[in-house]
């Protein structure tokens, strides 16, 4: 059967959801061969086969770590020729979108980044993209190769399909880019313990409304009762009241919540370009003529102040 | 000796315009106005202060800034070269329309080629297509080092360094010249065309390349050259407006009512 190659993205071993969506979406297409650089293969191996890895194909070494992308794209370019897959599939991570890109240029592949779904067509896989701000729905193919595809989180469900899962070494063979920018230091994101942002069935986003760092508690105290990630607009992160990780936006992360709530934003294209597809949108701002509301199913015309705490409050009450 | 200093600027339709599809599925440059995409201003903004500190510290440096697109792309050169670089070079040819990034990043590695580069700048993706992976296409089809997605950084001592906030981590990156880098729109606000500066710019010069100059085939590039195919675009209905309350003291429960009926809460 044809064989689809899918990228992982873990952090020692530890496999990130994104990649078992894509496992779901690559069997669609044919067997999933999943590609694991870096230490930690034999912890991210099980959890591969578990969601239908057939094959696990597995290289460490410490250029990984050292130097920037083209390591990675070497041994994704090692793994498509012993491979032949009928697809490629990334997670669309920045570092994600730049392995596909480089990969689909050497070998000669369209490629397509940022889709929400893919399926197999009549001529080749088809994938899903949303542009324009969310304002537009596409389909595409690759005209040229294999279609090199990188896939944004929540486009699919993480299904359970048991599969081998054999663990194979994989030779990789580093060109005379790969050591071209090197990785002087790296210091990794710190935990909230709240849910990963573009993962998370709720988010909680503030604006310039929320008016000052210390304000954010608010939301926070709004999204721990909810379980929910915490957002945050441009201006509220550009004024330093929270950190850019949590930017919601066209230049921030694209979320698709169950349910999005926007406090203090006014709802700028940029920031409906992150947002726009989210189930449910409920909004909260001052201003009745806000462009946010235009897009909420449920609004409250009213100061943040007192709408935010009342609702964190009868939440609360409720969950009891 | 001089650092040559290449900026890649793309000319898009207006992200708060209603932008479109034409009827051969590639963006409709016509329904909504152009302008320089606002996150390559970013990328302008970190060449001119490179080439600044270069000047300061007793070296030449010179700006030329590049596009690839339709005649109207110009306006998105000349707002570069009234921020304060050098020269321009415009690739244009009727054979460019319907191109893909696979084509592009050909169209723009030759013309970085013939204009001759130390360090080429890129934005951290363009408003219309927003794909953010032509940098590392340039790098791959350059063959140099991509340092991308910068959100801080200097060049010194032939070399480049900088600040990349990834998904997972932080990291700080060097790389050494020639090379390809990427700002984000976190690198620092860039500078408004002050009026001395869109006088001069008017006298700076533009160069204009086709295909035949840089020796690209046509079937290379176009809507028949492309690597992928748009099959259909559909526009998303757009959201209906739902249920607007004043709050009158009881806006967070009514909101909270809702949550429940939702089955959020
Ligand atoms: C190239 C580019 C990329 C961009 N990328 C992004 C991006 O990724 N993400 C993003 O968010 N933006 C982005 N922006 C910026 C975007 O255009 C807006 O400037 C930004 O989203 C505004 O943030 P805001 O809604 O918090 O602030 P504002 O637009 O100032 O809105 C604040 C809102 O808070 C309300 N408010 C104030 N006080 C209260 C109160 N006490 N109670 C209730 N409501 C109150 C006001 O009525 C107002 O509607 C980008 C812009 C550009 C040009
Ligand atoms: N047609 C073009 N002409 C010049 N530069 C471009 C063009 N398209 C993209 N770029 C550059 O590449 C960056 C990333 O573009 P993209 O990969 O299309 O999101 C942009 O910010 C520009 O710096």
């Amino acid at each position: 059967m044809a064989e689809v190659l899918v990228y992982t993205d873990h952090l020692d071993g530890a496999v990130r959801k994104p990649t078992l969506e894509l496992l779901t979406l690559a069997r669609r297409l044919g067997d999933p061969v999943a590609v694991v650089l870096g230490p930690g293969a034999d912890a991210a191996a099980p959890v591969l086969a578990e969601h239908g890895a057939a094959r696990v194909l597995t290289a460490d070494a410490p250029e990984f770590a050292d130097y920037l992308v083209a390591p990675k794209v070497d041994a994704l370019q090692a793994a498509y020729q012993a491979v032949s897959p009928v697809a490629v599939l990334v997670p669309s991570s920045g570092e994600g979108k730049e392995i596909a890109a480089r990969l689909a240029v050497r070998v000669g592949s369209g490629l397509i980044t940022d889709a929400i779904d893919v399926a197999q067509g009549d001529e080749g896989p088809v994938a899903t993209q949303s542009v324009f701000a969310a304002a537009f729905t596409t389909t595409s193919r690759a005209a040229k190769g294999t279609p090199v595809i990188t896939v944004k989180p929540n486009a699919a469900p993480v299904e359970a399909a048991p599969a081998a899962g054999a663990v194979e070494p994989l030779d990789v063979a580093f060109g005379p880019l790969a050591t071209g920018t090197r990785i002087v230091s790296r210091s990794p994101r710190e935990s909230t313990g709240r849910p990963e942002l573009t993962e998370a069935a709720i988010v909680v986003s503030g604006g310039r409304g929320l008016n000052g760092a210390e304000n954010f508690a608010l939301i926070e105290a709004l999204a721990d009762t909810l379980g929910a990630a915490v957002g945050a607009s441009r201006a509220a992160v550009d004024a330093d009241w929270y950190p850019h990780s949590h930017q919601v936006g066209q230049t921030g992360k694209t979320v698709s919540p169950q349910l999005y709530i926007a406090v203090g934003i006014s709802g700028a294209i940029q920031h409906r370009a992150g947002m726009q597809t989210s189930k449910t949108i409920v909004a909260v701002n001052k201003d009745a003529e806000a462009p946010i509301f235009e897009l909420a199913d449920y609004g409250v015309v009213g100061d943040l102040f007192d709408v935010v705490p009342a609702l964190t409050d009868e939440v609360r009450a409720r969950k009891g | 000796m001089s650092l040559r200093i290449v900026v890649c600027v793309k000319y898009v339709p207006d992200a708060t315009g209603d932008r479109r599809f034409a009827d051969d599925l590639t963006t409709d440059r016509e329904a909504v106005d152009g302008l320089l995409s606002e996150l390559d201003e970013y990328a302008v903004e970190q060449a001119l202060r490179i080439a600044e500190g270069q000047r300061q510290s007793g070296d030449e440096a010179e700006v030329t800034v590049v596009t690839v697109g339709p005649e109207d792309a110009t306006d998105a050169l000349r707002k570069a070269l009234s921020m304060g670089a050098d020269k321009a070079v415009h690739v244009e040819d009727d054979d460019l329309h319907g191109t893909d990034v696979m084509g592009t990043s050909l169209v723009l590695a030759k013309a970085i080629e013939h204009t001759g580069y130390d360090l080429v700048v890129c934005g951290m993706a363009s408003t219309d297509g927003g794909m953010g992976v032509l940098p590392a296409l340039l790098a791959e089809r350059l063959a140099v080092p991509q340092a991308t997605l910068l959100s801080e950084l200097s060049v010194a001592e032939g070399k480049v360094t900088g600040r990349r906030d990834g998904d997972a981590a932080t990291e700080r990156l060097q790389a050494e010249l020639p090379a390809v880098i990427s700002v984000t729109d976190q690198s620092g606000e860039a500078r408004y065309p002050s009026f001395k500066g869109i006088m001069a710019a008017k006298k700076k010069p533009v160069e204009t390349l086709d295909l035949e100059d840089l020796g690209i085939e046509a079937e290379e590039v176009g809507l028949d050259g492309a690597w992928t195919v748009v099959e259909s675009a559909t526009e998303r209905p757009a959201r209906t407006k739902g249920e607007i309350v004043t709050d009158d003291g009881e806006g967070g429960k009514r909101l909270a009512t809702f949550l429940a009926e939702r089955k959020f809460v």
